[in-house]
């Protein structure tokens, strides 16, 4: 997919990948090879009819195409941007075998960016409103999906947002360099237009009780909070001055705009020899935030290697393009501050990989070596756990591993009426994955209210409700 | 949206809102706070609730002017708009029988003592409160605690009001004459160190509540991490109250003063538009 230069957009927070002309799709569209048993569907969590979306792109019915996405992935847009195709359905492309896979992600975002150059809106099929108030938990990719979903089929659905914005992680979380803000307003916007409520600043567990819900004639409630709190190391100077977990570093930026402080009020550091320790989107993101915001060197430090780096391929490659070094094989142990308590340097031990280890990956291990890198601001990107808010205010509610909420294929708790989804059941997962635990639930919640025994249909749609 | 239905100025530099938020109202215990921000370009910050009251479906904010969102805090008026205000937040004080319990609060502290004073109250403690400040103007709420309190004491650097000295003074002598079962001190963070290493000693259980940068304040970007006894704790979440003797007070202190530049730019700033540069220097 084009891009922008490096060298221009490591200084803004513009889009970094500009996506494909209407020319570059349809020719790349006709690359595929529709095969009769497509393995790309195989690699989608949702189970998206790719061969046939392609196949409409082919025949230049741009909206046909997005029609089809749309009953399986409610946020093409985004989707397009964030997945991580190549280890889904681009990484099961035939064509990948020899040479390269199809651009899946790049033609999804193209149908669903097509619409709003055009201006186009959605036409949404509601049905009759049955009169069931259904209240969902957390304003993220899976709550806005199962509340789009439900509310389509004749719900009434009121959404609780803790932060002052929706979105989730993706207002919070993920740049605006990689997913602009009007894409995501746009998608809330539309969950609106379907009759949902938003109620924002409202912290489920705190503000209201679940059990209060139930009590307001809620028949349902669908908890989406997501995994958002951060993980830390335990090493020593970790609460130093200047060092960040991500998750506030990120914060600060996207959802409070501090890199246009003191235009807007909520400062942040600028460092200038930035580390940021993982290896993650998280990372990622914000190794190249550092960068946007002055920073003369941002290291990724990261105890295994390039194989092994969770992040998207793509955000691998723009953030060595934007100059960020990676540094493999090197675990942290040691944060060393002044005097006055700020970061001056990160004590790191150097690894090697010994033999895979449950998860098939290869095990770091220290070689005895260690090195001292000098930085000046520490971000630390090593994971998410639980948001334990109204996982704790529930009585009863199982939970597992970190404070995760424990839940069937369709997302029903041990709990009547109470369902789960996205990174809260999960840990901490993709967007498309929490979408589609956000369709699965839909199902199982109808189900519910409706007094229906077995979950009926395997389609991507809820089943029609009768008029 | 939340409506500001009153303004107090409690002291000098020190304002009360009166804002309307039934549902926080409705779910506020003592030690609860919220996190406001006033408008779309604001930070967010942590408030105590200092008061709430169920039936009017209202809260109290108690809050002393000292930066940028402070001061433009005290610039509403009756009839004004909060954007955003989420809560009530942080873990709820203790409040059981304890017997005999002092509260100990240094200037602007006293909002967050006066809803557990409450509390303690209708727990049936005796209840002993601490009010310390530089000057007599300063203290804040004296009259409202000494109407709940079993017994009221002031201090001022200056003398100006009730003893000369600071809180600590008054603290040992109340806790050498009588049986103390529990102490509750909150204000600057060294008078909070000071306390702590007072009843250290007499293994005296005490409580602080940490005031250190918040963000979001549902646990989920780490910006209030404390050392409790060792291990990181998120005061939003597992505090804002702690045991004393657990905390890691240099480095909170080092760490409340991180955007100290930040915030005296953005204070600046905000003195220079209010009087649209037509203030004298001061
Ligand atoms: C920086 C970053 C980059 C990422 N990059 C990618 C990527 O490139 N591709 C990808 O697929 N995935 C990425 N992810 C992961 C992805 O964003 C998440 O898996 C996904 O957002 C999870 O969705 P969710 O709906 O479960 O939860 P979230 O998006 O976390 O939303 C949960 C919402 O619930 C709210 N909430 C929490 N507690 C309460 C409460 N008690 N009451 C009311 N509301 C509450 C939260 O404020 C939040 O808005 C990234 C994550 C991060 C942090
Ligand atoms: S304020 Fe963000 S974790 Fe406490």
């Amino acid at each position: 997919m084009r891009a922008r230069d490096p060298e221009k957009r490591k200084h803004d927070f513009k889009e970094v990948a500009l996506g494909l002309t209407e020319k570059q799709a349809i020719k790349e569209a006709n690359r595929c090879i529709q095969c009769k048993k497509p393995m790309c569907i195989t690699g989608c969590p949702v189970e998206i009819n790719i061969p046939a979306f392609i196949s409409a792109i082919r025949d230049e019915d741009i909206t046909g195409g997005l029609a089809i996405i749309r009953k399986y992935n409610m946020l093409p847009a985004i989707c397009g941007r964030v997945c991580p195709q190549e280890n889904q359905c681009q990484g099961k492309c035939v064509l990948g075998k020899k040479k390269t896979p199809i651009s899946i992600g790049a033609l999804e975002r193209f149908v669903a960016d097509y619409e709003m150059k055009k201006g186009l809106s959605q036409k949404t099929k509601m049905s009759r409103s049955n009169g069931h108030r259904v209240a969902v938990i957390g304003a993220g990719p899976a709550g806005l999906t199962v509340a789009a979903d439900l509310a389509r089929h004749g719900y009434k659905i009121t959404i609780f947002e803790a932060l002052h914005e929706a979105g989730g992680v993706l207002t919070y979380g993920i740049p605006e360099f990689r997913l602009p803000q009007k894409i995501i307003d746009r998608e809330v916007e539309y969950v609106k237009s379907l009759g949902v409520e938003i109620k924002l600043n409202w912290v489920i567990g705190r503000t209201q009780t679940v059990d209060e819900l139930f009590g307001e004639g809620y028949k349902a409630v669908f908890v989406g909070v997501g995994a958002g709190s951060p993980r830390y190391m335990n090493i020593p100077g970790e609460n130093l001055n200047n060092v960040y977990f991500a998750s506030e570093y990120l914060t600060r930026v996207n959802l409070l705009k501090a890199n246009q402080f003191p235009k807007y009020d909520t400062p942040v550091k600028r460092g200038k020899q930035v580390a940021v320790v993982g290896a993650g989107n998280v990372a990622m993101d914000a190794a190249r935030t550092a960068a946007r915001l002055g920073a003369e060197k941002v290291y990724i430090v990261y105890r295994r290697t390039r194989t092994e780096m969770p992040a998207r391929l793509e955000e691998v490659e723009h953030a060595h393009e934007e100059g960020i070094e990676l540094l493999f094989l090197s675990s942290p142990k040691e944060i060393i501050g002044d005097e006055r308590g700020h970061v001056k340097a990160i004590r790191c031990d150097a690894m090697k990989l010994c033999e895979p280890d449950a998860s098939g990956r290869k095990r770091p291990e220290c070689s005895g070596d260690e090195f001292i890198l000098e930085v000046d601001q520490v971000l630390m990107a090593i994971g998410q756990a639980s948001n334990p808010i109204l996982t704790k205010s529930v009585k009863g509610l199982k939970l597992w591993g970190a404070g995760y909420i424990e839940v069937d294929e369709e997302g029903r708790t041990n709990l009547p009426g109470i369902f789960a989804g996205g990174d809260i059941a999960t840990g901490a997962a993709t967007v498309i994955s929490a979408m589609g635990a956000g369709k699965r639930a839909a199902r199982a919640i109808d189900d519910y209210v409706m007094g229906r025994k077995k979950a009926k249909s395997k389609e991507p749609e809820l089943a029609e409700s009768k008029k | 949206m939340f409506k500001v239905l009153n303004k107090e100025t409690v002291a000098p530099q020190v304002d009360a809102l009166i804002v309307d938020a039934p549902y926080i109202a409705g779910h506020a215990k003592a030690g609860n706070f919220i996190v406001l921000r006033i408008h779309e370009k604001g930070e967010r910050i942590p408030l105590t609730i200092a008061d709430s009251d169920l039936d009017k479906g209202t809260i109290t904010l108690l809050f002393q002017k000292i930066g940028k969102t402070t001061e433009e805090l005290g610039t509403l008026k009756k009839g004004d708009k909060i954007r955003d205000i989420a809560g009530p937040l942080g873990h709820d004080t203790p409040v059981k029988k304890y017997g005999h319990a002092v509260l100990v609060g240094g200037g602007i502290g006293s909002a967050t003592l006066f809803p557990i004073l409450k509390a303690l109250k209708e727990k049936r403690n005796k209840v002993t409160v601490i009010l310390g400040a530089r000057n007599k103007e300063l203290l804040v709420w004296e009259e409202r605690f000494a109407e709940y309190a079993d017994k009221t004491i002031l201090t001022t650097d200056d003398g100006s009001s009730g003893k000369k000295g600071l809180v600590t003074e008054a603290l040992k002598e109340v806790a050498d004459s009588t049986k103390v079962d529990v102490v509750l001190a909150v204000g600057p963070i060294r008078m909070m160190q000071a306390v702590a290493e007072l009843t250290r000693p007499f293994n005296l259980k005490t409580y602080v509540s940490l005031n250190p940068v918040m963000v979001e304040g549902t646990g989920m970007c780490g910006a209030c991490r404390v050392s409790i006894a060792g291990k990181t704790k998120f005061a939003c979440i597992d505090g804002p109250e702690f045991d004393a003797h657990d905390v890691d007070f240099e480095e909170i202190a080092h760490r409340l003063n991180f955007y100290k530049d930040e915030e005296a730019e953005s204070l600046e700033k905000f003195k220079k538009k209010k009087c649209k540069g037509k203030c004298k220097k001061q």
